[in-house]
């Protein structure tokens, strides 16, 4: 019983995780190719904001991940 | 206080092996356990295995407190405090005079500037351009020449040690096993200390560079009537305040969470490979490479991102002007 439901919490945390951080990383996408469209002479700019915000956006689901695999197989 | 220690039975058989994990659960915990060299409390049990019959002693109950190396993550726990991990401490001192070493190798002296550049000079001329690329959109107003370097020493000292991600996690740890060290952690990275201590001196210099530049009374200004004006004062200084400790704590646990979610899931390829079926390993293998080029994105990126978030906020320390 425990360690099912540990299998659903982890299952939670990766999944709630990664549906959080693919609205996240579509919205920034689709705002930078509407920033792209309008002006492509800032694209060099936006790319490396785009990184920066998409880092910051992955972080945190990543983290997830790694503790929901922690849980899963080592706890 | 009861006496801990590990868990051995006197008289059993004991050897001087190599450690072979029992299953999936000993295997990550070896891999995620770090050489601790530390206090042992003086009531601990140490167990000390007879060369000769090959058994475990009983265990002797130490007389005081001793340094030593922990044998397993209870001792590890026992030291407390005072435990250093030694791993992560040694390879982020090795990566950091890798990388003061090949910078400083890599320039040339100034009278063969007049040949074309090679391929390393080129390489870390690309690197300091795009440092100060960085630090000059982002500090546009003050100036700070402290900051370019550390943003250069930042950035690639963090990818060196994240780039120890990319070494197949078994191959140090083993061969360290056979120098006779039992538990070795290669990526410094994937302990929070080191992060942690990286984001420690950058929210000291924030809290320096903030008291330097606005004067105590100007920092604590900042802190108590920024959003709300001064009659709300205790407001102001617990939403500045969370805002301020926020910042070290997000940017070491960020850096940490995403190396140690990646070593986490490099482990557990790696755990394929243990299985005796050929068919499960080259799929192991395949997925090592497919993971590894995916991470090589994250490696970088996240060392970026450090070193971007550490101008910022250095930057928002230097800002002056009243809001």
């Amino acid at each position: 019983m425990e360690q099912s439901l540990i299998y659903i919490a982890s299952g939670l945390m990766i999944g709630l995780g990664a549906v959080g951080a693919a609205i996240g990383v579509g919205v920034l996408g689709g705002k930078f190719l509407e920033g792209a469209a309008r002006q492509p002479e800032l694209i060099p700019m936006l790319r490396t904001q785009l990184f920066i915000v998409m880092g910051l956006v992955d972080a945190v689901p990543m983290i997830g991940v790694g503790l929901g695999l922690y849980l899963m197989f080592a706890a | 206080m009861a006496a801990k220690g590990l868990d051995h039975i006197a008289g059993a058989a004991c050897e001087n092996k190599l450690f072979e994990p029992a299953d999936s659960v000993e295997y990550i915990q070896h891999h995620l356990s770090n050489l601790t060299l530390g206090k042992l409390p003086y009531d601990t049990e140490v167990w000390t295995c007879n060369k000769d019959t090959a058994v475990w002693d009983a265990p002797a109950i130490i007389p005081m407190d001793t340094w030593t190396f922990a044998h397993g993550p209870t001792q590890a726990v026992d030291m407390g405090f005072w435990a250093f991990h030694v791993d992560s401490l040694g390879w982020s001192v090795f990566l950091g005079l890798v990388f003061v070493g090949l910078f400083r190798w890599g320039i040339p002296k100034l009278s063969s500037s007049s040949e074309a550049p090679s391929g390393l000079q080129n390489f870390i001329e690309m690197c300091v351009e795009f440092v100060n690329e960085n630090v000059q959109s982002i500090f546009t107003s003050a100036k700070n020449n402290l900051i370019g370097p550390m943003a250069l020493t930042v950035l690639v000292w963090v990818f060196l040690m994240n780039l120890m991600d990319l070494i197949p996690v078994d191959y140090l740890p083993r061969l360290s096993q056979y120098a006779g060290i039992e538990y070795f952690k290669v990526v410094p990275t994937t302990d929070p200390n080191i992060t942690l201590g990286m984001a420690l001196a950058v929210f000291i210099l924030i809290i320096f560079y903030s008291i330097k530049i606005k004067g105590l009374k100007g920092f604590l200004a900042e802190l108590t009537l920024h959003p709300f004006g001064k009659y709300l004062m205790p407001v102001n200084l617990i939403l500045e305040g969370v805002n301020l400790i926020a910042k070290p704590i997000s940017l070491g646990l960020r850096l940490f969470g995403n190396l140690y979610a990646g070593e986490m899931i490099f482990i557990l390829i790696a755990l394929m490979l243990t299985f005796s079926s050929i068919s499960v390993g080259l799929l192991g293998v395949g997925l090592h490479l497919i993971w590894a080029l995916f991470h090589i994105l994250i490696l970088a990126l996240q060392a970026f991102i450090f070193m971007v978030l550490t101008i910022v906020y250095l930057a928002m320390a230097h800002e002056t002007e009243d809001h």
